[in-house]
């Protein structure tokens, strides 16, 4: 009779398969983390100078400057919104082209659930690893701004938060649309095209959506980025009121919650085929 | 057959029992009820062509795709209910490597250890061990996709062994590899049999499930066909011995009514008469005696290639 195998593998509990999702991304990161650090970090940084210190002095010159930016200087009124937006754009690129590859072309999505990890857990690891990124890039961002003397106070740590809020309210949604796609095809690409790029551009971020003609409106009122832009631009110059900010908050974790549900509903009829 | 499956699912001990087992994909029915019993410490073969529902059965064994009728237990547990228990006892080797690609050989291993609860230093531990049993040990800093194929097959099985699996599935494992990658695969499949790991491998390779498989079952359309050792299933469904007579391609319809009397049963392939009997030298004798001149000839005895071809017919399914 041949001795019996004795087994090591055991079953965590979910939050902790969860983590083990994020560990591993993290040892990728660990090794890749420069080629997404000249993105994420660069880009808003980028922006800041363009707009807000060269554009900003034209804004700052002009008579109607302070109805915009309330008083403070443009770049001032720019630099939490930038936060955001690098926040959602770091999101569309970590919630579309990984996704994608783990479930088509690598796989790799396969071989954790043959462990005992479920593919929830999956999608709710994969999910806390983009929060951590985004909270990971928004950070540094933070640093070199508050640095600048562009923030300051404790209004700048909310802004954080908010950001990330923000981000994954729109992450987790398109996380689900990703795990449903077959190839690339033209989905990222439409994705980028009409959602990201109009988001970036009429979600309050360099003007208010007061500015925006009456039927442009609405379509702000339903992005995630404005609703961030509004907490964390708050946060930071101190403007917030209480029931506005109570919607906001809302509205995100109503979108993130969708969002998670639809992705762990896609992750498991797509991996327990 | 049934009789055998029968006596081990009785005793209570079989690993993998399945009764009536189906899976359906929409309208097309992959898996179309069959009964299997797989013991502890036996290394159990499915065969059969592609499309036979050999990697649906493995998925639905692996506990990663829901059965859409019958009875399946493995380990004595029902996988729609305890499926992450019994995975955590399971080693997978699937079909298609899904190595992470822009990770080290040795990065693979620890990430994939510790989706079984395995602590850090157990796993690095067992990564060492792992990667030494596999002979990657100097490539342990490489990224996968650095690898060939043979070498990326070994990790792959060399992952599948981080938890000290009681059950291994191993999903075609040496298709697409050469033949010293297959040799080397091979001798560790053994090593892991003789210490009491318990094997169920799919394969179209018939020399491989000859040499690996103490007993298997033969699929064809979401079936089994038939089960036994493999020498029992040559005894039931071949001869023990088997005349090859090659001629000029298209001659050998010619030669069939005089050599047809000589044996139990005759294959006609695109260049040669495959005759199935119990002597296959006084076959020839006679072939010969009746003026049959073949190219070349070749008595062989009766391998499971053979009682492949008997039973899941001629025409591959591709």
């Amino acid at each position: 009779m041949v001795e019996a195998v004795r087994c090591t593998g055991r079953v965590l509990p979910g939050w902790r398969a969860a983590l083990l999702v994020v560990e591993e991304r993290w040892i990728w990161y660990r090794r890749n983390w420069r080629a997404t650090a000249i993105s994420s970090l660069l880009q808003p940084l980028l922006f800041l100078v363009a707009f807000g210190v060269g554009f900003g002095r034209l804004i700052d010159a002009s008579d109607r400057a302070a109805q915009v930016t309330g008083g403070v200087p443009y770049l001032v009124y720019l630099a939490p919104a930038l936060l955001v937006i690098g926040a959602m754009q770091t999101a569309a690129f970590e919630s579309t082209y990984p996704i994608l590859s783990a479930f088509a072309w690598q796989r790799t999505y396969w071989s954790v659930t043959a462990t005992p990890v479920t593919p929830g857990q999956l999608a709710g690891g994969q999910l806390t690893w983009i929060a951590l990124r985004l909270t990971l890039s928004g950070a540094a961002y933070l640093l070199v701004v508050v640095l600048f003397g562009a923030m300051h106070g404790l209004g700048v740590l909310a802004s954080l938060v908010f950001a990330v809020l923000s981000g994954m309210a729109f992450s987790a949604p398109l996380v689900a649309f990703s795990a449903v796609q077959e190839n690339e095809g033209t989905a990222f690409t439409a994705v980028f095209r009409f959602v990201v790029v109009p988001m970036t551009l009429f979600s309050g971020t360099f003007f208010p959506i007061s500015l925006l003609p009456g039927v442009i409106q609405p379509l702000a009122w339903i992005s995630p980025l404005w609703h961030g832009t509004e907490l964390a631009r708050g946060a930071v110059l101190g403007t917030v009121a209480l029931w506005p900010a109570f919607g906001h908050i809302t509205y995100l974790m109503a979108l993130l919650l969708v969002g998670v549900l639809l992705s762990r509903w896609r992750f498991q009829v797509r991996l327990t085929r | 057959m049934a009789g055998s499956v029968d006596r081990m699912s009785d005793n209570g001990a079989a690993l993998v029992h399945a009764r009536g087992l189906r899976k359906r994909f929409g309208t097309v029915e992959a898996v179309c009820g069959i009964d299997v019993g797989v013991r502890p410490a036996e290394t159990f073969g499915f065969l059969g062509p592609n499309g036979a529902g050999k990697s649906s059965t493995m998925r639905m064994i692996a506990c990663v795709s829901p059965r859409s009728a019958g009875e399946l237990q493995v380990f004595g547990m029902d996988p729609d209910i305890e499926g992450p228990r019994i995975r955590a006892r399971l080693g997978v080797v699937p079909q298609e490597d899904n190595l992470d690609n822009e990770l080290s050989v040795r990065e693979n291993l620890h990430v994939y250890g510790r989706y079984f609860g395995l602590s850090r230093a157990t796993v690095r531990a067992k990564a060492a061990e792992l990667l030494d049993f596999t002979q990657l040990t100097d490539r342990a800093a490489d990224p996968v996709n650095l690898l060939s194929g043979g070498m990326k097959r070994r990790l792959t099985i060399a992952r599948s062994l981080v938890n000290d699996p009681e059950l291994m599935l191993l999903d075609e494992p040496t298709t697409g590899l050469d033949p010293q990658a297959r040799h080397l695969l091979w001798d560790r499949l053994f090593r892991l049999k003789q210490q009491g790991v318990t094997l169920i491998i799919t394969t179209h390779y018939m020399d491989e499930a000859e040499q690996l498989c103490d007993r298997l079952v033969v699929m064809n359309g979401g079936l089994i066909v038939a089960e036994g050792s493999p020498v029992e299933l040559i005894a039931r469904y071949s001869t023990r011995e088997v005349l090859e007579l090659r001629f000029r391609p298209g001659d050998q319809h010619s030669w069939l009514d005089a050599v047809h009397d000589l044996a139990d049963r005759v294959e006609k392939l695109p260049d040669r008469l495959l005759l199935y009997t119990l002597d296959g030298e006084a076959a020839l004798a006679t072939a010969h005696q009746r003026g049959v001149r073949p190219v070349s000839s070749l008595v062989r005895r009766s391998t499971l290639e053979d009682v492949f071809l008997r039973l899941t017919g001629r025409s591959l399914v591709d």
